[in-house]
């Protein structure tokens, strides 16, 4: 049984990892924008089937990967520039559903450039299974795990230690008093959008060995991202992480020790029960108005 | 006065034989309704294809008893309202002659009640057993059903002397529907069920459910699904370090499968159609070179051919050959052509119909497919 138990830690941790740098993305648009921004997943898919698409054409994985990433960036800004900028007036609500409509678009592009079949990358080191105890482990899961870690570190130290992050971080606090104190909100805004493509294609890169990609792979990579980054409160990086291997574990836990059926139930009712006593997530700063 | 009756008479006359002869020239018209879009659109897009592919030929041949086909479709999405919705448009509106159709079983099923109240022929390509069992009088299918398929797998477990399965299935219809058969056929076949556990058609990792299986002491691994999930499942279990015999599918024999799974593929065993090995089959199957035929033609427009698309080819076989020898469209008489099918060669195998079998395929139609070296081989 703890054999068991260890495996299905080791499985939600790695699915966790996934979790949570998408939630990271979805993070990062909401402190500088209060925007969900639901192309988030798509990002995820771009750089996974951009990079396949490289290397399937004969390119070295390490360039594949680093092109797919600037290409997704790229899109990330596009999107930004030509789709998010124009309707710099607009509710919340609407830049939400433009993202909607951005991500409908973008799976459509990606179905006519790659077809409805899955595709895979193949491992950065190897398949051989490495033992943990009781456990194995996924060579591409250390991968996943290091690059989530490391990544996660680097958005942190971007973020309170960098005069831009902190600029970032002041957009989210309070979005007139930055612009009063001369912070650039629109470029803050492309940054914002840039970083997250980026970091969604490089979680896509990872991840695409495991779970393998197609032109919707997004859609649920999206969701489960969202639901991390609520639970760790929206806006908070950090909070953001721990969701997504929050949610990764119950996930597990739930298939292995109650039913596979009820697993993502489970993990749906850990959210709602959240949003239910924490309205503003675990991690997420209380709203409390200063009178 | 007289004359004029004369007249009347004479117009009417050239009138109904010109009415007549308009009627001999109109097209012959094939509704489909098929899941191009959606979760299921591997199953939908080359079966669309190769009847687009097929109508075409038909008709720069002459078209049937010089009559020329027309297909009329609507994509479902996998959306089994619309599907419904699309029939009753194809029967009422377009007046179609008869239905080829209905990718999903759920697509399927939705559509027979107004099928059978209209009375049109439908030759439906769905999997499910449930299409034809009861046999419903107008419904007619080319698929292989699951059953056959569990039939298949159970056989060979039993000739490797193996008893003690476990299951893991996916959540969509095709696995549910898998898992049914499978339960239902285990105590035919002396098979005990050790486990059975089950994943979301878009999960992305399965070990937890697998690290189950492991610890209940099974002999071997039936996994029931489609899409990507099934390769997931066979790289979970080679990262648990399981070496149990596994079996997927027939809804997994494509190359697409052994690229996903890579390396972990090695050894996996499922039932497939022929059309799969169409190049390994001796000389002497009289189903060489119909697959043959099938698969040049449609890899020369759109690259690499699918059983699925196959049903399709099979399904417009029937169709064709049946309005053939009922010498018109007239539904009746189509019906029970369709149902005389006689040993008649398609993608699928042999189709021998009956009124009491509607699809008109033995288990023989399946092959006991390998995976050996990155491609599939056949054991028998």
């Amino acid at each position: 049984m703890p054999e068991l138990l260890l495996q299905f830690l080791v499985t939600g941790i790695t699915v966790g990892s996934l979790y949570a740098l998408v939630g990271l993305g979805f993070a990062l648009i909401y402190n500088a924008s209060d925007v969900v921004n639901f192309a988030q997943g798509e990002f995820v898919m771009l750089g996974a089937m951009t990079a396949i698409a490289l290397l399937n054409a004969g390119m070295p994985l390490l360039l594949a990967a680093i092109i797919a990433t600037s290409l997704t960036v790229l899109v990330g800004l596009l999107l930004e520039r030509f789709a998010i900028e124009p309707a710099a007036g607009a509710s919340v609500v609407t830049t939400i559903i433009i993202t909607i409509g951005a991500a409908i678009f973008l799976r459509g592009v990606a179905l006519l450039l790659w077809g409805k079949d899955f595709h895979a990358l193949p491992p950065f080191s190897g398949e051989a299974p490495i033992r943990l105890g009781g456990a194995t482990v996924l060579p591409q899961s250390l991968w996943v795990l290091g690059v989530t870690v490391a990544l996660v570190l680097l958005v942190r130290v971007f973020l309170n230690r960098t005069l831009l992050g902190k600029a970032l971080l002041a957009c989210s606090f309070n979005r007139t008093a930055a612009q009063a104190v001369g912070i650039n909100v629109k470029a803050m805004l492309r940054l914002a959008y840039g970083l997250s493509a980026g970091l969604g294609a490089l979680a896509g890169i990872l991840i695409a060995p495991i779970t393998f990609s197609s032109y919707e792979a997004g859609v649920m990579l999206g969701l489960k991202g969202f639901s991390a980054a609520i639970v760790g409160g929206i806006g908070n990086p950090m909070g953001a992480v721990a969701g997504g291997l929050l949610l990764g574990v119950l996930e597990a836990l739930g298939a292995g020790l109650v039913s596979s059926g009820y697993k993502d139930a489970i993990a749906f009712l850990f959210v709602l029960m959240v949003l239910f006593f924490e309205p503003t997530g675990l991690f997420g700063h209380k709203a409390a108005e200063r009178v | 006065m007289k004359a004029s009756w004369w007249k009347t008479f004479l117009v009417s006359t050239l009138l109904w034989a010109g009415v007549n002869l308009a009627q001999a020239a109109d097209p012959i018209k094939i509704g489909s309704f098929l899941t191009v879009t959606g979760p299921a659109s591997f199953l939908g897009d080359p079966e669309l294809k190769t009847l687009q592919m097929y109508v075409e030929e038909i008709n720069a041949k002459g078209g049937v008893k010089g009559r020329k086909i027309e297909l009329i479709h609507y994509d479902t999405g996998g959306d089994a309202k619309d599907a419904v919705s699309f029939v009753k448009r194809l029967i009422k509106s377009d007046k179609v002659d008869l239905l080829i159709g209905g990718t999903t079983t759920g697509d399927t099923m939705a559509v027979v009640p107004d099928v059978e109240k209209e009375g049109i022929p439908f030759i439906s390509l769905a999997g499910a057993v449930e299409i034809i069992e009861p046999v419903k009088k107008w419904a007619f299918k080319t698929p292989h059903t699951d059953r056959m398929a569990a039939a298949k797998i159970f056989t060979d477990l039993r000739k490797r002397g193996l008893s003690k399965i476990a299951l893991i299935t996916g959540d969509g219809g095709f696995d549910k529907s898998g898992r049914t058969q499978i339960l239902k056929l285990a105590p035919e076949y002396g098979m005990t069920l050790v486990a059975d556990e089950s994943y979301g058609n878009k999960d992305t990792d399965m070990t937890a459910q697998l690290a189950k299986i492991r610890a209940a002491g099974a002999e071997a691994i039936i996994n029931f699904g489609l899409g990507q999930a099934p390769a997931i499942v066979t790289k979970n279990i080679k990262q648990l370090g399981i070496t149990l015999p596994v079996y997927q599918s027939h809804g997994v024999a494509s190359k697409t499968f052994i690229d996903l799974a890579g390396d972990a593929a090695e050894g996996i065993r499922l039932p497939a159609a022929a059309l799969v090995v169409a190049e390994q089959l001796p000389d002497t199957d009289p189903q060489k070179p119909v697959l043959l035929a099938y698969k040049t033609k449609y890899e020369a427009k759109h690259g690499p051919v699918s059983t699925f698309g196959g049903h399709a080819y099979d399904g417009l076989l029937i169709a064709v050959a049946a309005l053939e020898r009922a010498g018109s469209a007239d539904k009746t008489k189509v019906r029970d052509a369709i149902e005389q099918t006689k040993g008649l060669i398609g993608t699928a195998g042999v189709f021998n119909m009956t009124p009491e079998d509607h699809m008109g395929l033995n288990v023989d139609a399946f092959k006991l497919l390998e995976v050996h070296n990155g491609a599939w081989r056949i054991v028998e």
